[in-house]
């Protein structure tokens, strides 16, 4: 029975053991295992030539991380907290989403920058935030969240073995909320197809992430009232898997869709704009959006009344199905 | 060349003697008091986070002669950039210590400087700070004011580019800014020796054609004066003060993984408080009876403030709005009403 932050662990090392060009790279990675511990242990397995503690430099990890991928290693970059990559956002989004394109295929921008993101934890500011729009933007990366101990070896090895980079993104909350029996072998989830946790027949809500339990729960308060709820986890935020969701729109007439990060030019926005465009036909009622308010992350005396929650979900549901 | 005035035993050294000489019986007080305060203060708020009255903190322990010592030597008009750890900077510049508690407490409130303060609330982004003091310190030289930006930060925030950047810009410009390095040894768990291949920050001031100091920052003597010598000469400078946090990284740190527990004894016995003490009981500057009345109108202080700061009841919704605009647009306005329905149907609990 492992934990998220264990199962991510688990991946690393299976990685390590597995291909000798895989490095991590990170900020108190090493002797640390990590400030969440997710890299627990691997430092004294694999050595510091290979689990290495970098300076304090976000831009200089990165950075240095293409090189090292276009000299065919395969770096694993662990970012402390989402909110503290913006120093490497140069390098992810004018070299790393293009090194590929720009050598015409003959260079690999192949890697996975890791980052714990999300709130719910009561930490200090800017260790809450969720960016992830700002990298589903930029083309030529991928974007994947887990949701479960399972899923999050499972996508995060499927992320390695990825030709392009791809942004893994680890949602706090969730870290050591449960466990669950995890594989100690390799395998990999796909890394492109949304989840279904719940199937449901009258409204979808779609989500992913530390949302997933939320809409659980919400699914659960639902049957009380007769409401039966598609529980989506879309796990991959770039690219997104239409099929899967138009399917179940196209099933349930209904959308609800929440996140943490704003709602202005959130991913729930991108999902309701595509669902509109291919499947407003088959909607009984508009498409509903649960997310942030498009307020900087607050200290975490008032988090709880920022993040989306149980109640604010099943409203939100209630009102898509009163609606006339 | 390290400046040192005050021995770990509490002796003066030839310079601190001559510096001792110098400065007011006032000055010597305020230095003993705030020291002590800020000590009796942290350890309080490391306390109170295991009590869960408060947040993740992070604990100043060991650096209180790097902090207060700089801080006494600023004014009033100076422009203060500290990171996350000054709360001895803090608390000797004047911040209330309700607005300390509220902060870590998880209240923007109390970030607000009080009014006619230039300290600016602290900044969790690692030398991000760097360039917004070089640039007070660009206004505070195009208005001819009488004063300097200081810019707090640790060892682990000279690897980022804004310490480069905000060091040469200050050198092309001229600035009076002071960059002040408290060399703590450590970046949460990553040693000094690992951060940089030079053996010492002040080694990068060179490259930007500034002043540099290296100081014992566990000695308030040295602190004080260096920071007074080269605030008065209004030029850009890096000032290294070598100094240990005893205690964790922030109470979410175990100390223990990375650093050994005979290297925390060697600096245990270099502690700025008990040097500076002893240097007080031979010049009959300590009065035990007076200390022992003032700790504990300190500690009163300190229950009455967290008191005053847990019956604050938190502003919902407008505390997630307020001051995000300067007026509050109208779509915005919008969510707002949202997040007062949710308060007052249940859906979010106050
Ligand atoms: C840009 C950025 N990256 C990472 C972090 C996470 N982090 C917080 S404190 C810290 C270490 C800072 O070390 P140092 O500059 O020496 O200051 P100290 O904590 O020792 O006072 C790190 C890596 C951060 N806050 N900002
Ligand atoms: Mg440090």
């Amino acid at each position: 029975m492992l934990t998220m932050v264990q199962s991510i662990a688990d991946a690393q090392r299976v990685a390590l053991e597995l291909d000798e060009n895989v490095l991590l790279l990170g900020e108190d990675i090493g002797k640390n295992g990590g400030v969440f511990r997710a890299t627990e242990g691997l430092w004294e397995q694999f050595g510091s030539d290979r689990v290495i503690d970098t300076p304090l430099s976000e831009a200089g990890i990165v950075g240095s991380s293409l090189g090292l991928a276009m000299g065919g290693f395969k770096p694993i970059v662990e970012i402390q907290f989402l909110s503290f990559i913006t120093p490497a956002f140069e390098q992810i989004v004018s070299h790393v989403a293009r090194m590929r394109l720009r050598s015409q295929g003959v260079f690999s921008n192949s890697m996975v920058i890791r980052a714990p993101y999300g709130g719910g934890i009561g930490a200090p500011e800017l260790h809450s935030d969720s960016t992830e729009a700002y990298f589903v933007h930029t083309p030529g990366l991928r974007v994947v969240v887990p949701s479960s101990p399972y899923t999050a070896k499972g996508l995060l090895l499927g992320a390695i073995e990825c030709p392009d980079p791809v942004l893994f993104l680890e949602p706090l909350r969730l870290y050591r909320s449960r466990k669950e029996e995890v594989p100690s072998s390799y395998f990999t989830c796909p890394i492109d197809k949304a989840k279904r946790w719940r199937e449901g027949e009258d409204v979808t809500l779609i989500g992913w992430g530390a949302m997933i339990p939320i809409l659980i729960d919400a699914s659960q308060m639902l049957i009380e009232q007769d409401i039966s709820a598609e529980v989506i986890d879309l796990q991959s935020l770039s690219p997104i898997d239409e099929d899967t969701i138009f399917d179940s729109a196209r099933k349930t007439g209904r959308v609800v869709i929440v996140h943490e990060a704003p709602r202005t030019c959130g991913v729930g926005a991108e999902i309701a704009a595509r669902l509109s465009e291919e499947v407003i036909d088959s909607l009984e009622a508009p498409i509903k959006r649960v997310a942030g308010y498009d307020v900087p992350y607050p200290l975490f005396a008032l988090e709880h009344a920022y993040l989306p929650n149980v109640n604010k979900v099943v409203r939100a549901v209630m009102e898509l199905v009163y609606f006339q | 060349m390290l400046i040192n005035h005050l021995l770990p035993c509490g002796a003066l050294t030839n310079t601190g003697s001559a510096f001792w000489q110098m400065i007011s019986q006032q000055e010597k007080i305020k230095l003993l008091h705030f020291m002590r305060f800020v000590r009796l203060f942290d350890r309080r708020m490391v306390l109170w986070q295991r009590q869960g009255k408060i947040g993740t903190y992070a604990p100043v322990e060991g650096q209180e002669a790097s902090q207060i010592g700089s801080a006494l030597a600023l004014n009033k008009l100076d422009w203060i950039f500290p990171s996350y750890r000054e709360q001895g900077v803090a608390f000797t510049l004047g911040i209330p210590t309700t607005s300390i508690i509220q902060y870590w407490s998880g209240h923007i409130e109390g970030c607000k400087p009080p009014i006619g303060y230039r300290y600016v609330p602290p900044t969790v982004p690692i030398a991000t700070q760097l360039p917004h003091a070089v640039g007070a310190a660009w206004s505070i030289k195009k208005r001819k004011e009488d004063a300097i930006a200081i810019a707090y930060f640790g060892d682990g925030a000279t690897s980022e580019g804004d310490f480069h950047e905000a060091l040469n810009f200050a050198g092309v410009f001229h600035l009076p800014v002071l960059f002040f390095c408290q060399n703590n040894g450590y970046a949460i768990s990553v040693p000094f020796e690992k951060q940089s291949a030079t053996k010492s920050v002040v080694d990068r001031a060179k490259a930007y054609e500034i002043d540099e100091y290296q100081v014992d920052g566990n000695d308030i003597l040295a602190v004080y004066d260096v920071i007074k010598n080269a605030r008065k000469k209004k030029r850009p400078a890096l000032i290294e003060a070598m100094t240990y946090r005893t205690g964790a990284h922030t109470t979410a740190d175990d100390a223990s993984r990375y650093r050994c527990e005979e290297e925390v004894r060697v600096w245990l016995n270099r502690d700025p408080l008990y040097r500076y003490e002893q240097l007080c009981i031979k010049e009959g500057l300590l009065d035990e009876e007076q200390l022992t009345k003032e700790d504990e109108k300190m500690a009163i202080h300190l229950d009455q403030s967290m008191k005053e700061v847990e019956q604050k009841t938190p502003n919902l919704p407008s505390g997630l709005f307020n001051h995000v605009y300067y007026q509050l647009p109208n779509w915005l306005e919008k969510q707002q009403e949202e997040a007062s329905e949710d308060v007052n149907n249940g859906s979010v609990h106050c």
